[in-house]
């Protein structure tokens, strides 16, 4: 099983019992065209290795995550989406060709039209179709490293949705941080961005911040989960408006917060990321909020945000027209399953799906549901490759 | 003129990621010599991307061959001493492989110990005669004190670190300052077998940072990561009686 930077928040990257293959190595650049903006590097290749390279230059990766701590292998293979997907679609649209290497020795050159099924299947695959060696990307050519950025508070989900929907057109970026302690109401922090050709801007700050270690409990709790989110919402009320900034707080905004994770406790948390069809969606992720209020557990970092009507490439790529939720919930075992099971419902009823790459528990009739072309998929798979989320959600 | 780096060992994790650092603050004119064509030519591609600006060249030739090495050298310094040697390649061996078989044991002896003293030697004598550049050389703490579990590889670098500290003793009335390194445990390709032991490995980008930093200033001595120094201390001066007891 291939092991990139173990950014996921599940098991898709785990096995225990076998074998994990680092690719901690496969971290070189092979070749980039300052013309075309054509790069070639190898899977194990840091995204903030090729942002830091080539943004001086003139050119960005056209999707990123919420973090750039993530290899080229990884991006790939969980079809990773960022908050432009209504313009650029996910990940593995911006990818020309890549190697394939297969348990049995088979080495598969593949590109959106050069065996373009074998494509589909290792786009999104999850790691299950052999090892990604390499890969060739198309980067986007920009002016500079700055955005202009605007934060709109907004006090429920009606204003929430309008806003979305009139950014869409003149705003690449868009994506919201959402208090889900506010009832069902959906309030929130609306926050857009576009690229500037300005040269100039605010510098970077140099300098992390480290959680110094874990503490025995999770410090997300009840006592503090509802005061943090009014402080939250209120601080950033007060911030909202135009500013200019550098690309990397505006996208990376938990890297510079070193082992932020930490604050969970010991026994963790988990991430619960849904994404429902946009008709229903509404309506969906009210019952959400209103199911994850009435259980009393919480999160701090809520995140809502739409999907443009780009289909993904990939056979199980995540992403599809609607509305995603996304929220961490600390691990009070038994407490939080059962609301798991009760969000899972609504995303089914919805047509709905879970992202695996954020997943350690969905059932399996979640995913079958979720993930209609599984059945073609599973011919795509390297017999000699299973991991912990392809014994849960496979059986093999 | 842009500042020129030649890197003996160029494939070797440590020295990839100096050079990485060293491209990243300017563009340098940067040799790189190693024992495989294919191997080499990825690092320098890699740099290439890094920093169209630099000059890199790819040299393959003989590590262990007197004349190959000393033939190699004339031909780099033909044209000005570089500002900075860095001398890395090295290779860790399976201790008991080595008891076992002395062929194996003799090439790791001369892989981690002679060859790298080769080289140090043939730079030593035109950058005396220029008298100029910085020659550093990647030692290990495995050289500080001989242990069970990998004293033939302790061996070689033990003469690395004497070999260094003779250059240092020559050249201390000229402007050559010479650079001894020792890391310890890192995680890179060649502590791959080891790592499953648990022993906490530091990262290669952190170890090259200080590699980096040392070489500038040409401390004549680095530990690193910097808690080495303390442990290394301890480790020579227990009493053998104490040291013969412990499994390490
Ligand atoms: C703070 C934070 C914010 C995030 N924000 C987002 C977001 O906005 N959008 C989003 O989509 N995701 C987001 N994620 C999730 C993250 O982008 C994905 O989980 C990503 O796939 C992790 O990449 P990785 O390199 O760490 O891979 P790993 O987590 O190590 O592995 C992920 C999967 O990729 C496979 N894989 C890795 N390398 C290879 C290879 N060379 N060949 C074949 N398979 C391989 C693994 O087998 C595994 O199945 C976020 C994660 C964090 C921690």
């Amino acid at each position: 099983m291939a092991y990139g930077n173990g950014r996921s928040y599940g098991d898709v990257c785990l096995n225990p019992d076998g074998v994990l293959w680092t690719t901690k190595g496969l971290d070189h650049f092979i070749a980039f065209d300052d013309e075309t903006g054509v790069l070639e590097c190898e899977a194990g290749l840091l995204l903030r290795d090729i942002q830091q390279t080539l943004v001086p230059r003139g050119w960005m990766l056209p999707v990123t995550p919420g973090t750039q701590l993530i290899t080229i292998g990884g991006a790939i293979a969980n079809d990773v989406h960022g908050k432009n997907h209504h313009v650029m679609g996910s990940f593995g649209d911006h990818v020309l060709a890549l190697r394939l290497l297969r348990t049995n020795g088979e080495v598969i050159e593949c590109g959106p039209t050069e065996k373009a099924d074998w494509f589909a299947a290792t786009v999104g695959g999850m790691g299950l179709t052999g090892l990604i060696a390499q890969a060739r990307i198309q980067l986007r050519k920009i002016a500079g490293p700055w955005l202009e950025t605007e934060n709109i508070p907004y006090t429920n989900l009606d204003a929430f949705f309008k806003l979305a929907d009139g950014s869409e057109a003149a705003w690449e970026h868009t994506v919201s941080w959402i208090d889900c302690m506010s009832r069902g109401e959906g309030r929130g922090i609306f926050m857009r961005g576009n690229h500037v050709a300005a040269q100039e801007g605010p510098q970077l700050k140099q300098g992390k911040k480290t959680v110094p270690m874990v503490p025995p409990i999770s410090l997300v709790n009840r006592a503090t989960l509802k005061p943090f989110n009014f402080a939250y919402y209120h601080f950033q009320a007060l911030k909202s408006g135009k500013s200019r900034i550098h690309y990397e707080p505006f996208f990376y905004p938990l890297d510079n917060l070193l082992e932020w994770n930490r604050i969970y406790g010991p026994r963790g948390f988990y991430q619960y990321q849904s994404v429902v069809p946009r008709p229903v969606g509404q309506d969906a992720v009210r019952a959400m909020l209103q199911e994850i209020a009435r259980s009393g557990e919480g999160s701090f970092l809520g995140v809502l945000k739409t999907f443009g009507s780009r289909k993904p490439i990939g056979m199980m790529s995540f992403t599809q027209p609607g509305v995603t939720l996304a929220l961490d919930f600390p691990n009070h075992g038994e407490r939080t399953h059962v609301l798991f099971a009760r969000l899972d419902a609504i995303v089914r009823d919805a047509g709905g799906r879970i992202y695996a790459a954020k997943d350690a528990r969905m059932p399996r009739d979640l995913f079958e549901s979720g993930y209609p072309r599984l059945s073609d998929f599973l011919q795509y798979r390297d017999r000699g490759i299973s991991s912990a989320m392809s014994r849960r959600l496979m059986g093999s | 003129m842009l500042k020129k780096i030649v890197i003996v060992g160029a494939t070797s994790a440590m020295a990839e990621h100096c050079a990485r650092l060293w491209v990243q603050e300017s563009p340098k004119v940067l040799v790189l010599a190693g024992r495989d064509q294919t191997k080499t030519e990825r690092v320098a591609q890699d740099l290439r991307v890094r920093s169209p600006q630099s000059e890199i060249t790819v040299q393959v030739l003989n590590f262990l061959d007197p004349d190959c090495i000393h033939e190699w050298v004339e031909g780099v310094t033909a044209d000005g001493v570089p500002d900075i040697v860095l001398i890395a390649h090295g290779s860790l061996p399976d201790q008991m492989d080595c008891q076992q078989e002395l062929g194996l044991c003799e090439e790791v002896l001369t892989v981690n110990g002679v060859s790298p003293a080769l080289f140090a030697e043939a730079f030593a004598n035109p950058m005396q005669r220029a008298n100029r550049g910085t020659l550093a050389i990647i030692g290990s703490v495995a050289g500080d004190r001989g242990r069970k579990s990998n004293y033939v590889y302790g061996a070689a670098k033990g003469l690395v670190t004497r070999y260094a500290q003779g250059l240092q003793h020559r050249l201390a009335r000229t402007n050559v300052k010479v650079v001894l390194i020792k890391p310890g445990p890192t995680d890179t390709p060649m502590t791959e077998r080891l790592k499953a032991d648990g022993v906490n490995f530091a990262e290669v980008s952190d170890v090259a940072k200080t590699i980096v930093v040392g070489v500038a200033r040409g401390t004549p001595l680095i530990y690193t990561p910097r808690k080495w120094i303390l442990i290394m201390m301890i480790v020579r001066h227990l009493p053998r009686f104490i040291f013969n007891r412990m499994d390490i």
